[in-house]
């Protein structure tokens, strides 16, 4: 009576291995859309909230309804080097004495995901893929020495960042509308940089990274607040000479309109 | 109602800014001062990054003491040829400055300097200044002439050569202690933002003995290039000043000078320079307690080159 037994088990097996088989020929499909590819900053710019629509493809019912189906939209500003100092005490005033260079890594990041993202997959994958403030790939530039104090270093450039709101992560932002569409809302802060963005959506099934997709956004400054910092850096000789103006106007029409003798 | 500043790039609130700017003006309007040396430190509390406090804090200055000449030389109290040898030190004084300037900013020293320089002249001019304004007060106290100038009472800086007729003035003077004061403080106004009024009318006064009455305006007349000079020199290397920043700071500090002015003219002399000396050293003091005092926060960060 062994036989049957192991037949029953070798068809399970087969049966299992073959939803297996259908669950990956599945493949899951993930799309986002944003409203617009361009964010303006305003003179009374104190921050927004960027929502990022996507839909899921093919996915498995069973699968949607356990909730088996994670997804992680990051939005990762332009790189930029940093240069992170540690104050010392030298006779008995606080001097920087220490400093490490960073190679160029995205200058803001905000993120959100359906749920924390250390309950969506395993560390070795999020920082691999660079998904979450923790992961953001920091590379010391220059002589490091032993290393030992790149830790310490990168730490507090994390927090730093992290406290100021331009690094942040919104553990529960991303929602499902329906079974296969999803909402998330990313914060983006008052002191976003300028520049070129990249928003990355993740997928996960089952823990396991499924695929990404990434948009471009860019935050410009519009109007006056454009038009000021682009003079300041391409003309910066006729803006500085137009502060000059700007200063002696207004001290002019000051000793103008209050004169008193 | 919050703006943001194209420069500094970070959103503040307005009326803050326009309440310095007037306060500075007041206190500027009262005392004959620019009024830089309390718009840059106050700027730094507020969170403006030292650089853009520092080039912004000249470009203020620029109005201010555009105004403040123009009706000193209506009223005659403006020796322009002192002016001009004063303004020959200052403008070289100034590019070393503005040189010294990137270099520690590339350093990260630039913060540590700019505090460093505010902490000894602020506390070593209100202390001159409180001693001098007391010893005044007394004197009025005990009903003894009050002069600041003694007449044929000469030191040091009048034994040496090259001198100078300065008609306006009325003296003659070696023009190397003229040069050497301009340069000073064309180096201070690049690194500290200032138009250094509140160092060279002491100077001129005790140094160079300059009659009182054309010192303030001549120095506001210098003023007016050697910060006119910087800002340019600072926007073209460094990038860092604020049009919008500056422009809050001069509309409310031009406003808030002519309240100054008027209040001054009830205060006495003596009465002026002790308050100032006060206001002076309680800058220099909290900018002395932050670098002594033990940080909150060990670490900075600092954004340079772009990538990708």
């Amino acid at each position: 009576m062994r036989w049957p037994v192991r037949i029953r088990l070798v068809a399970l097996a087969l049966v299992w291995l073959l939803t297996a088989a259908g669950a990956a020929a599945q493949d899951e499909r993930l799309e986002i859309g944003i409203s617009t590819d361009e964010i303006a900053i305003t003179s009374d710019f104190a921050g927004a909230d960027l929502t990022v629509f996507g839909a899921l493809d093919n996915a498995d019912d069973l699968l949607l309804q356990l909730g088996r189906y994670d997804i992680i939209v990051a939005l990762e500003g332009p790189a930029k080097e940093t240069v992170v100092r540690r104050k010392e005490r030298v006779f008995g005033i606080w001097i920087n004495r220490y400093s490490m260079r960073f190679a160029p890594a995205p200058a803001s990041y905000s993120l959100s995901s359906t749920l924390p993202i250390d309950r969506i997959t395993k560390e070795i994958e999020l920082s691999g893929k660079a998904i979450g403030v923790r992961h953001i790939h920091l590379t010391p530039l220059g002589n490091v020495g032993d290393g030992s104090r790149v830790p310490e270093f990168r730490d507090a450039l994390l927090r730093l960042r992290e406290e100021d709101g331009i690094y942040q992560s919104e553990p529960l932002g991303v929602e499902f509308v329906s079974s296969s569409l999803f909402r998330a809302t990313l914060r983006l802060p008052a002191n976003i940089p300028v520049g070129e963005h990249r928003l990355r959506a993740f997928l996960f099934k089952n823990n396991e990274f499924v695929m990404e997709r990434q948009l471009r956004l860019r935050v410009v400054k519009t109007g006056i607040e454009q038009f000021i910092f682009e003079l300041a850096q391409n003309h910066s000789f006729v803006y500085g000479v137009l502060a000059v103006l700007l200063a002696m106007l207004t001290g002019w029409l000051g000793s103008l309109i209050f004169r008193r003798d | 109602m919050s703006i943001y500043l194209p420069i500094a790039e970070l959103s503040v609130n307005a009326f803050i800014i326009l309440g310095m700017g007037a306060a500075v003006g007041f206190l500027s309007g009262m005392f004959g001062v620019g009024g830089g040396f309390l718009i840059t430190p106050l700027l730094i509390f507020y969170n403006i990054p030292p650089p853009v406090a520092v080039a912004t804090g000249a470009n203020q200055v620029v109005a201010s003491s555009f105004s403040g000449a123009l009706s000193h030389f209506r009223r005659g109290t403006l020796d322009v040829k002192l002016g001009l040898t004063l303004l020959a030190g200052g403008l070289a004084g100034a590019s070393v400055g503005i040189y010294l300037f990137t270099l520690l900013r590339q350093l990260g020293q630039l913060d540590l300097i700019i505090s460093l320089f505010y902490v000894t002249f602020l506390s070593v001019v209100g202390g001159l200044m409180l001693i001098e304004s007391i010893n005044a007060l007394r004197r009025a106290a005990a009903n003894k002439p009050v002069s600041l100038r003694k007449p044929g009472q000469h030191n040091w800086v009048h034994r040496l050569p090259f001198k100078m007729r300065f008609k306006r003035s009325k003296i003659y003077l070696s023009v190397i202690p003229v040069i050497v004061l301009g340069f000073g403080i064309g180096v201070l106004t690049s690194i500290m933002g200032v138009g250094g009024g509140f160092i060279m009318v002491p100077a001129m006064i005790y140094l160079l003995r300059i009659p009182t009455n054309v010192v303030i305006g001549t120095s506001l007349f210098q003023i007016i290039f050697v910060t006119a000079f910087t800002t340019i020199v600072q926007a073209t290397t460094n990038q860092s000043v604020d049009i919008f920043l500056a422009g809050l700071l001069m509309i409310a500090g031009v406003i808030g000078a002519q309240y100054g002015v008027r209040v001054g003219q009830q205060l006495r002399g003596e009465q002026l320079r002790a308050l100032l000396a006060i206001i002076v050293l309680a800058v220099g003091v909290r900018l002395a307690y932050d670098l002594i005092a033990t940080p909150d926060e060990f670490y900075s960060i600092a954004t340079t080159g772009v990538g990708y």
